[in-house]
């Protein structure tokens, strides 16, 4: 008698939420997602599950597709498969403009400011949706509009003192410092009265003292308006030190998820972040000349990993791969 | 302190632009009743008019919106024959001439915004030189339209005709051809003055600096600096374009308007490429995004040629050497850190001044 082989259909991935958002529905969580690029699976069975007040960090090595899936998620790339659900919502046909009004917003890896306008006018675009007046409004000046731009201005001010930024608000954002776009983009994002929201690198071109305020304001805005936040990020100590969920992609497939020790004891995140060992030391000036002890392999290819590599992991990776292209996300 | 010096600025960046118009006017006004204007520079006085308000409305696509624009003239002449031939039509039912001017200018407005938004639609999906090169094309279908239109009134109404004669419209023995073809427009009754053109100016002034500084200006200009960063803030990206485009379509038209009624005869060719590129030159030469300098370069620049008709046949190339020169020396770093070091000079002096805070 023949038999019919009975076809297997994929099941969703295990996803980890904190202990405290158990019961509550994710804000964010995607099911097989996945995107092509002529053929070559840029991101493939991505699933991830983000609960509504939960930092979590996406790590990997560079052109591993962490900036690719936050072009997913907002929609400037389109899915080739999968789903991406936000508060509960298939976002399927959904643009960028509606998935921001929805609640998600984003910063970008290579700044993306209004550089000509002012950093108090960069804010108010981003309040563009709480601001309740309209072009004829606006043209001739009723009373809505001085109502509501003061609301927005007094809006500007409270945002900007999250990062201590009121003194800046009539400099064009194009000639801030670096630090200050980036955190410029932060509050920008807030403003759209986000509750999801997404860092890509926010600590790139920042200095430690700069990295460790950023941490501690991060943590601040989550616990203020209490909202879940994604961020990219290659600084370890940052990573490790506030995200509570992680997940690691490599050649576009999720390699581990878990907690930062979870994650920093896991051998095939260190194999993929750092090869395999080999046994001269030769000076590697991207560990920061504190680890003479350890070799960079090119490649992921490396069969053994060791235990010294998993006692030092984070602080080897720390600092690694700073120099990712700021122009690979799209345009 | 920020805040009032913000207000501050503000009031006086619009202010000293509304100052500058109004002294002007009076200035002018004072020499041409005392005859301190020549006869041909009298003349200008309408075109020119136009010709600022053309400059700061397409400053609201180039400038503003950072959409190249080479179809402005287009829209200028939707307004001018769309407005003329309202006032003959209105000639027996407004009497006051400047109420029928002022219907004249709104229903010029408004047909060229009406185009506008028509040809908006698919030219602003395009992004850069395409959406230029099809204004243009754009630009050019409007004029050969207009140039094989005609339009006729009796008693019974207007009528229509399309690459027909005159004859074929089939008017009543009373029945006066508005629009002739190619011919276009005569005997147009001269409504145009510079006060009128004053207060035009006036009114665009007031829409598009009030536009620019309002949350849809903010919109507009977002979309200009970076569109994907303005997208994930959820700016609708065809809606502001289509606002800043339609907003600058329709106040070329109520320039078209008050231009066509300054002169007798109006024909359609008279707003080619040509008159887009001119147009184009004042904003570029004034400086993109900035009104004031739109103003004055639409002025110097109409008048200029006049000042140099002394030079006959040399004229043109002079025109065109002065351009070249004041474009080379308003891009020199040199020339254009100037105001910022005797700022800085006056500011070391003894006397220091409180009001030099005003961006030039």
């Amino acid at each position: 008698m023949a038999r019919v082989e009975t076809k297997l259909v994929p099941q969703p991935a295990t996803n980890y939420l904190p202990e405290r958002d158990a019961d509550k529905q994710p804000i964010l969580e995607t099911r097989n997602l996945g995107i092509d690029f002529g053929g070559l699976a840029a991101l493939d069975s991505f699933d991830i599950a983000v609960s509504p007040t939960e930092i979590a960090g996406l790590i990997g090595p560079n052109g591993a597709g962490k900036t690719t899936v936050f072009n997913l998620l907002t929609k400037v790339y389109q899915p080739t498969r999968g789903t991406i659900l936000f508060d509960g919502r298939d976002t399927l046909g959904m643009s960028s403009v509606h998935l921001s009004r929805a609640g998600m917003a984003r910063t970008f890896q290579n700044i993306r400011l209004f550089n000509n306008m002012n950093v108090e006018d960069n804010i108010k675009v981003g309040l563009h949706k709480s601001i309740k007046y309209g072009m004829v409004a606006g043209t001739l000046r009723l009373p809505s509009y001085w109502k509501q731009e003061k609301i927005a201005h007094e809006r500007v001010r409270e945002l900007l003192s999250i990062f201590s930024m009121e003194h800046l608000t009539q400099h064009r954002a194009g000639s801030l410092p670096y630090g200050a776009q980036r955190r410029l983009e932060i509050i920008r994002a807030l403003a759209t009265d986000p509750k999801l929201l997404l860092l890509d690198e926010p600590a790139a071109g920042m200095n430690p003292s700069e990295t460790a305020e950023l941490m501690e304001n991060i943590v601040k805005v989550r616990d203020t308006f209490q909202i879940a936040v994604v961020l990219i990020e290659h600084d370890m100590n940052l990573v490790m030190g506030i995200c509570e969920g992680i997940c690691v992609l490599n050649f576009g497939k999720i390699i581990a998820k878990g907690t930062p020790s979870e994650i920093q004891n896991n051998p095939v995140v260190i194999e993929a972040y750092l090869g395999r060992r080999e046994e001269d030391h030769p000076e590697d000036e991207r560990a920061e000349g504190e680890d003479p002890g350890v070799t960079y392999v090119e490649g992921p290819e490396g069969h053994s990993t060791d235990e010294w590599a998993a006692d030092k992991g984070p602080e080897v990776m720390h600092g690694e791969g700073r120099e990712e292209d700021h122009h690979a996300d799209g345009d | 302190m920020n805040i009032l010096q913000r207000v501050k600025g503000l009031v006086n960046k619009s202010f000293l632009t509304y100052a500058m118009v109004i002294v002007s006017f009076v200035i002018v006004q004072l020499l041409a009743n005392n005859g301190g204007i020549s006869s041909t520079l009298r003349g200008q006085l309408v075109p020119i008019c136009a010709y600022v308000v053309m400059a700061v409305s397409l400053n609201l696509t180039v400038g503003v919106l950072g959409e190249l624009s080479l179809g402005h003239a287009g829209f200028m002449s939707v307004g001018a024959f769309s407005g003329v031939v309202a006032c003959i039509s209105l000639g027996d039912t407004i009497a006051s001439e400047p109420l029928r001017l002022a219907v004249g200018l709104i229903i010029g407005a408004i047909c060229a915004g009406i185009a506008g938004f028509l040809i908006g639609i698919p030219v602003l999906r395009l992004r850069g030189d395409y959406l230029a090169i099809v204004t243009l094309a754009f630009g050019e279908i409007i004029k050969n339209l207009i140039n094989c239109l005609t339009i006729g009134l009796d008693g019974g109404g207007l009528h229509f005709g399309f690459l027909s004669s005159a004859s074929a419209l089939n008017l009543e023995p009373d029945g006066r051809v508005i629009i002739n073809g190619p011919m276009g427009i005569s005997n147009i009754p001269r409504l145009s003055t510079f006060t009128a053109g004053f207060v035009l100016i006036l009114v665009t002034l007031f829409v598009v600096m009030n536009l620019v500084n309002s949350r849809s200006g903010r919109a507009i200009m977002a979309l200009r600096d970076n569109r994907i960063a303005a997208e994930s803030v959820g700016i609708p990206v065809t809606k502001y374009k289509l606002m800043a485009f339609v907003t600058s379509a329709t106040l070329a038209g109520a320039a078209g308007a008050l231009y066509a009624m300054n002169f007798s005869t109006i024909v359609a060719t008279k707003f080619s490429f040509n008159t887009s590129i001119l147009i184009l030159v004042y904003v570029v030469l004034g400086g993109l995004g900035n009104i004031a300098g739109s103003i004055v370069a639409a002025t110097l620049l109409t008048v200029l040629p006049e000042m140099l008709r002394q030079f006959n046949d040399y004229r043109m190339l002079i025109y065109a050497i002065v351009l070249i020169l004041v474009m080379l020396a308003t891009n020199n770093e040199t020339l254009k850190g100037l105001p910022t070091r005797i700022r800085a000079w006056v500011t070391r002096s003894p006397a220091p001044q409180a009001e030099v805070g005003i961006d030039g």
